[in-house]
């Protein structure tokens, strides 16, 4: 049991990494990596989020929105799966919102430090993307806690890294053309490629 | 921008202020469904359809959303679009659907939605935005279909899943390319048509952080 939690773990920081194989939240990925201290930040607003928000949408999902999950209510037929996307999106936009106000109240110097990015998670895919995988693959509770986490965590070594090579790269003499985003996107694809060698590791 | 005429607006968009190449928006959900062309046309449709009528509705009731709350206004609107699309994709093109999965609901949470809502519906008229919306919308589908083009013709030697190089696989004389196939492909594409774009238009250039200082001889005293 406790090897397929770890399993899942690996599989979601390395070989499904969220930015690098399914190029979610590359929005953001893409607009505050330069900096490494804001990279990191970020990153670590990505981990807290996605650790909530999969668990909390998957309750949601399980205890309300599947097929027959309203029988404890006494609608044993009811079927209201096609209101998960109005639904994931209205808590992670909520659970946002609770996140800034709880820190801000009781941990202002980490409130301070993440302020900025916590608004911008919001729309970053890869939390929906997580909250929908999670939907997808029919992960339990357990799973999906790990899965959050897993997600954030990758995400979040993706981001750290590619402003780690971003500030070196600042230095060099790069094409007129490509310079600035064109650059970044070769420097991921790379950075893609490197990651793909991850593919296969199984616990 | 007084001089906004609808076919300025509709095909700005396309080259000269590309959602993707130049604004840095809605890469997000796109990228990942680029390995074949058709699945590439149904995402840039959807996409063009749900920045079209979400920009118009806002921009109707613009002057009736307060601004405090008007992310929340504007996200259940997309959202409501966006199930529209994903509930008629299952009724009628339910294979579609299927390999689409996730992607199509990550629309909501598409860059280029969200902001031409907050960027530009909220300013103009509806008509204009409407207009405006099917602009990006082609904007983004330009730059998805040329990287479905490349990945699905030179990754597996067919177009809409027709043959158009012959594969050795089934007698013939092409060598598939399967990293075409691979997510790092399509960064590699994305980075390269930016490439071409910004010499192409020379003024989208982006300005060096560094600049190294020309070398001085100094005297000795």
């Amino acid at each position: 049991m406790f090897e397929h939690y770890i399993s899942l773990f690996i599989k979601a920081v390395f070989i499904e990494n969220m930015a690098l194989a399914f190029f979610l939240g590359m929005c953001t990925f893409l607009a505050l990596s330069k900096k490494i201290d804001a990279a990191i930040g970020l990153g670590i607003a990505v981990i807290v989020v996605l650790g909530i928000t999969v668990p909390v949408n998957n309750l949601i999902y399980t205890s309300l929105l599947k097929d027959g999950a309203l029988a404890w209510a006494g609608y044993p037929e009811v079927n209201l799966s096609f209101l998960g996307l109005l639904t994931y999106i209205g808590v992670i936009a909520a659970l946002v919102q609770i996140l800034e106000m709880v820190l801000d109240k009781f941990f202002p110097d980490l409130y301070n430090a993440l302020g900025v990015f916590l608004p911008l998670i919001t729309v970053n895919c890869a939390i929906m993307g997580a909250a929908l995988f999670m939907v997808e693959r029919d992960y339990n509770f357990g799973e999906s806690v790990v899965y959050g986490l897993g997600a954030g965590v990758g995400w979040a070594l993706a981001i750290a890294s590619l402003a780690g090579i971003r500030e070196k790269l600042k230095y060099s003499d790069v094409p007129e053309g490509l310079r600035g985003l064109g650059i970044t996107f070769i420097t991921v694809g790379l950075m893609s490629l490197g990651f793909m060698s991850f593919s296969g590791i199984s616990l | 921008m007084s001089d906004m005429t609808i076919k300025k607006v509709l095909f700005e968009p396309v080259a000269n202020n590309n959602p993707i190449a130049l604004q840095i928006l809605g890469i997000c959900s796109a990228l990942a469904v680029t390995t074949s062309l058709q699945l590439s046309l149904v995402m840039a449709a959807a996409v063009c359809l749900v920045t079209a009528f979400s920009s118009m509705s806002i921009s109707m009731i613009r002057n009736h959303i307060p601004s405090s709350i008007r992310i929340i206004v504007q996200m259940t609107i997309i959202a409501s679009l966006v199930i529209v699309v994903d509930q008629l994709l299952q009724a009628f093109a339910y294979e579609l659907s299927k390999k689409l999965s996730v992607f199509v609901g990550l629309i909501i949470t598409n860059c280029i939605v969200m902001g031409r809502a907050e960027a530009f519906a909220m300013k103009n008229g509806p008509i204009m935005s409407f207009v405006d919306g099917i602009g990006n919308g082609l904007g983004y589908g330009a730059v998805l279909i040329a990287v479905a083009v490349v990945r699905e013709l030179l990754g597996s030697g067919s177009l809409f899943g027709i043959e158009i190089l012959a594969t050795v696989n089934n007698g013939g004389w092409y060598q598939p390319n399967g990293l075409l196939l691979l997510p790092p492909s399509a960064f590699f594409i994305i980075g390269l048509i930016i490439w071409g774009l910004r010499s192409w238009k020379t003024d989208q250039k982006e300005a060096p952080d560094y600049k190294m200082k020309a070398h001085v001889t100094k005297e000795a005293f």
